[in-house]
This record gives structure tokens, C-alpha cells and sequence, in this order.
């Protein structure tokens, strides 16, 4: 595959990422049902969902992980659907999985070096992410396991930046982690921007989502209930989206977001923005 | 004076057995592979030197430098075909796999070879030359030979491992095979190279019997793979140091028994092999995947 200069790319106009009728299932179980949309350069496009709507599984397909049924995803204007996830982890599709997923008995540094071995060119060196976390560099050589969970993930997102993605997928960052962990990770989105990255993120903490998104995509049990800018959305549609309450929001989808049912005992988690 | 003897004995018989194990465990350590046809491609090894220095007239012990790099390409190539497509389907069919593999080559060796016994290097000095510690200690320069040798192998591995960018990814692998595939790394290139690296050590341990003892068709399950195993279960699965002390205690309770009476000898490093999966099932390192 050819792969054109990221500057012309940008100027054209073209999507970077494009997922087209994606439908995925788990054995039986369906979890995704034609989703469709595209990611522009520069952009952070979040997904946002509840539990089992089926984010991680969109991501995961996206980065190679899971076989789609049917669908395609196409990156950089070619189809990459049947490519091996480190194929296109080459070329600059980086997923920072669910759950960290660190090489635990390797150490901090070894698993930059691992991310790095096999990444493009680019602004963000091993160096540049212990600047960008002050406290790696002293514990570079300490085992991954032994880490926090905010540390891990610090070291998960580390090892996805030195590989210099094009398009950076990243799964529930927040997921299990304090608030201030959250904001401290999140905080740092900028600074990634600011180097070129396109960011794909899969959020269950709907207002967080809402701060940093450009664009936010609402999946409900594998079906697109609500995608637009942060701005045009109103905390009601969100809501109905989120949970499949029969609301406005139905009327802008391309399926029929109002047959989905109440879930029973189901409360809003989240404060609307 | 007898005893200590037997102690020598034991621990410098433990190199041969480390030898024997590493592999194995190298193979089980990284891609929880149990390979029963690990003894049997020993034997190969070592049949695959005797037909080189027949038919090249090369000096004995150069031979190795052809049989290391063969084996090695041999053990990617397996890895990538046949052991691959049946990881793919799952663990226990690599145990089938693995085990039809050790029938075929044996019959194929009973085949092609008969069931003589063949011993490597039979006229170099190498193979009786010995010293004496004392008047009752007497060492054979192989069995010191091989014992340095192992060391040697077990150092390089490490080393490898921990230092060297293979080295790295194939732990990292062993670690979490879809975050390596999220890195760019394809595990089934580096499972590839990491049995190359446990079919290098199974060649040198083919060659290493062949010299200490002879080689038969059957040698491969009967000494070799229950040898190893036995060693990579008192050491500790996935240690590679662990092999080279389980080798050690297996080689010292073989040598115990049989100074007791010698048809207790291959009894009695199974008594102490049983004993540590019973009281001791992690082995005796218990650091978990060390590799």
C-alpha cells in the first residue's frame, strides 16, 4: 500500500479512517451492527455508550483484533479490513486496549522499546514520553506489574505514542482509574493532538468524552443512536441515546433508535454537560 | 569417597540433562508448547551429524557448526507450519501434533537407520580421556566438556533474552500475544525464532549424547524427553536456569542410586522427580516464566 505524505492527506479533504457497514458478532451474539462513519485528520472522534453497546468490539475490529462479519474499514483510502492487526499496527493503526495490557514481566522501558520496534518515524521518542511523565524515567526499569493502574496506563499510552500512529485508538483510558488519574491522562490529549495524531476513543464517562471530542458517535447494543459535534447535541438526546429512551433523537438516525426498549433498573451515571 | 564421587558425577550429568531441557522448556516458556517430539529431534540431530561427517569426512566436532544452524532453520520451519496451524486450532492439539510427530520420526529412523545404536566421535580421545581427583574420583574431560557447554547455552539464551531486541519481543509475546500485534510485532515470526533457538540447544543436546552414549531410533523418548522433562519439572516450568538445577538434582539422585545398588539409577531420579510434584509442584525456582 502506498501510504501519501500526512500533509497532503490532510489538505484533501479525504477521511483518514472509514468504517463502512461494520457488523461484528461474538459467536452468536451480535455486537455490531452496520456502523458506519469516518475520522478526519486531527480529529478526536469519541464513541460513547454504556456497558455491552459494543465500543471495545468497534475498536478492536478497527485495529484487527476481532473479524468482521461484514463491513469494511479503510484507512488512509485503502481497505484494510482482512489485514492482520500488525499490519496495520505498522502502518499506523495503535490501539491502547482494554485494560492496559502491559508486558508485565518486561520493564517500563522494555515496553517502550517493544512499542517502538516496529513504529513509524516521528515526534514522540522513548524520550519524549518520559519527559512528557516525569516520574518514568526513574522507574524505567522497573517491572510493568508492579505499577498503579494509572501508572500502567501512563506506560500503555506511552508505548502506542513511540510507535507515532497515525490514528490512535484508545479503549475506556479512564476505566478503573481515580478521577485524578482521569484528568491528569486526559489532560495530556492536547499535547498528543499537538503532534499530528488523530485520536478514535471509546468513552463510557459521557461528560469526559463530551470535554475533549470533536465528534461523538452513541452506540446501544451495536447500533449508532446518535452521532454529531458535542455542540449540536443537547444533554437530552444524549441521554436518550445513552439509554434507549424513545426521544428526539431517534428522528437523526439512520436506524430506528426508538423501537429499543427502557433497560430495565438502568440510572443515568453520568451528569449531563 | 565413593559418595562424593557419585555427587561429581551427579552434577556434572546435570549439564547433559540441562542440555536436554532447556529447549523444551524454552518452547513451553514462550509458546505453551510441550513438544513430544523434542527427544526424537535430538536423535535426528544427532543422525544428521553422523551423515555429514560420513559423508564430508569433516572433523567431528566442526560438525556441530553445521548441525546447530540446520536444526535451528528446522525448528522455525516447523513452528511456522505445522506446530503454528495447530496452535491456531489449540493447545492440546500441539500436543497431538507433537506426538504424532514423535512417532513418525522414530519409525522413520527405525526405517531408514535399523535399530543399531550409534555413538558420535567413537575414536576421539575426547570420549575416554579423563583425570583423577584423588585416588577414587576420576573425571571424564566430556562430561566437564558439556557441562561448560550448557552453562554456556544457558548464559547465551539469557542473554539474548534479555538484551537483545528478539530477545525482548519474544518475551514480550510470551507475556501478552495480542498487545505485541497492537505493537506492530507478528508472534508467529518471533514463536519462529524462538524455536529456532530451542531446536539450536535440541541439536546441541542430540550431538552431546551422541558422544556421552549412543543414539538409537528410541533414544529420543526413552532417555532424552523423559530426562527433560523430568529436569524442567524439579527446576521449575519456564526457568532456564531452573533446567540446569533440576538437571543437576536429577543427575546427583540418579548417581545416589545407583551407588545404593546400580539398577536404582534411573529409579531413583524419577523417586526425586515425583517427590517434587507432589511437595513442590512450581519446582524448586519458583519464579513463574522466567524464561
Amino acid at each position: 500500500m502506498t501510504t501519501p505524505d500526512d500533509r497532503d492527506w490532510l489538505g484533501s479533504g479525504t477521511p483518514l479512517l472509514e468504517v463502512r457497514d461494520l457488523v461484528a458478532h461474538h459467536g452468536q451474539l451480535q455486537a455490531l451492527d452496520a456502523i458506519s462513519f469516518q475520522v478526519g485528520p486531527g480529529e478526536v472522534y469519541a464513541i460513547i455508550g454504556a456497558n455491552g453497546a459494543g465500543k471495545s468490539t468497534l475498536l478492536r475490529t478497527i485495529a484487527g483484533l476481532h473479524r468482521p462479519t461484514s463491513g469494511s474499514v479503510t484507512f488512509y483510502g485503502s481497505d484494510v479490513t482482512g489485514m492482520r492487526p500488525e499490519r496495520r499496527a505498522r502502518q499506523g493503526v495503535v490501539l491502547v486496549p482494554e485494560g492496559r495490557r502491559l508486558f508485565g514481566s518486561l520493564s517500563v522501558r522494555e515496553n517502550l522499546q517493544v512499542g517502538a520496534s516496529y513504529g513509524r518515524q516521528g515526534p514522540w521518542t522513548i524520550e519524549r514520553v518520559y519527559e512528557t511523565f516525569g516520574w518514568m524515567r526513574e522507574r524505567r526499569d522497573q517491572r510493568a506489574a508492579q505499577l498503579s493502574g494509572g501508572e500502567q496506563q501512563a506506560v500503555a499510552l506511552g508505548r502506542a505514542l513511540v510507535a507515532n500512529p497515525r490514528v490512535l485508538l484508545l479503549d475506556e483510558l479512564s476505566l478503573g482509574l481515580a478521577p485524578v488519574v482521569v484528568q491528569l491522562i486526559y489532560g495530556l490529549l492536547p499535547q498528543i493532538l499537538a503532534t499530528g495524531q488523530t485520536v478514535l476513543l471509546v468513552e463510557q464517562d459521557v461528560s469526559q468524552a463530551m470535554r475533549v471530542a470533536s465528534h461523538i458517535h452513541c452506540l446501544l447494543e451495536g447500533r449508532t443512536t446518535l452521532q454529531g459535534r458535542p455542540a449540536d447535541v443537547t444533554a437530552e438526546q444524549i441521554e436518550a441515546a445513552y439509554f434507549g429512551l424513545n426521544g428526539t433523537a431517534a428522528a437523526r438516525l439512520p436506524h430506528d433508535g426508538g423501537s429499543v426498549s427502557l433497560w430495565p433498573g438502568s440510572t443515568p451515571s453520568f451528569r449531563a454537560c | 569417597m565413593a559418595w562424593v564421587n557419585a555427587i561429581i558425577q551427579g552434577v556434572l550429568t546435570g549439564g547433559l540433562y540441562a542440555l536436554f531441557a532447556c529447549g523444551l522448556s524454552l518452547m513451553f516458556g514462550v509458546m505453551k508448547v510441550v513438544n513430544l517430539a523434542h527427544g526424537d529431534l535430538a536423535v535426528v540431530a544427532g543422525y544428521v551429524a553422523l551423515g555429514i561427517i560420513a559423508v564430508t569426512h569433516m572433523p567431528v566436532l566442526w560438525s556441530v557448526v553445521v548441525v546447530v544452524p540446520v536444526m535451528a532453520a528446522l525448528g522455525y520451519a516447523l513452528q511456522r507450519t505445522l506446530i503454528q496451524s495447530a496452535l491456531d486450532r489449540s493447545v492440546l492439539i500441539t500436543l497431538l501434533v507433537t506426538f504424532g510427530l514423535s512417532v513418525v520420526i522414530e519409525n522413520g529412523l527405525l526405517q531408514f537407520f535399523s535399530a543399531n545404536t550409534r555413538g558420535i566421535g567413537v575414536n576421539l580421545s575426547l570420549i575416554t580421556a579423563s583425570f583423577s581427583l584423588g585416588s577414587q574420583v576420576q573425571i571424564a574431560y566430556l562430561l566437564v566438556v558439556i557441562f561448560a557447554v550448557a552453562v554456556i547455552v544457558l548464559l547465551g539464551l539469557q542473554y539474548f533474552l534479555s538484551a537483545s531486541r528478539y530477545g525482548r519481543l519474544i518475551r514480550a509475546v510470551a507475556d501478552d500475544r495480542e498487545a505485541a500485534q497492537l505493537a506492530g510485532a507478528d508472534y508467529r515470526h518471533v514463536f519462529g525464532i524462538a524455536a529456532a533457538l530451542a531446536f539450536g540447544t535440541v541439536a546441541l543436546a542430540g550431538f552431546a549424547y551422541g558422544m556421552y552414549s549412543q543414539l538409537a531410533p528410541t533414544t529420543g523418548t526413552d532417555t532424552i524427553l523423559l530426562f527433560a522433562f523430568a529436569a524442567v519439572v524439579i527446576g521449575g516450568l519456564g526457568s532456564l536456569w531452573g533446567t540446569l538445577l533440576g538437571g543437576v538434582v536429577l543427575g546427583v539422585a540418579q548417581q545416589i542410586g545407583a551407588q545404593i545398588n546400580i539398577s536404582y539409577e534411573v529409579l531413583a531420579g524419577y523417586l526425586v522427580f515425583l517427590a517434587v510434584l507432589v511437595l513442590r509442584p512450581q519446582g524448586l525456582t519458583s519464579r513463574r516464566a522466567q524464561t
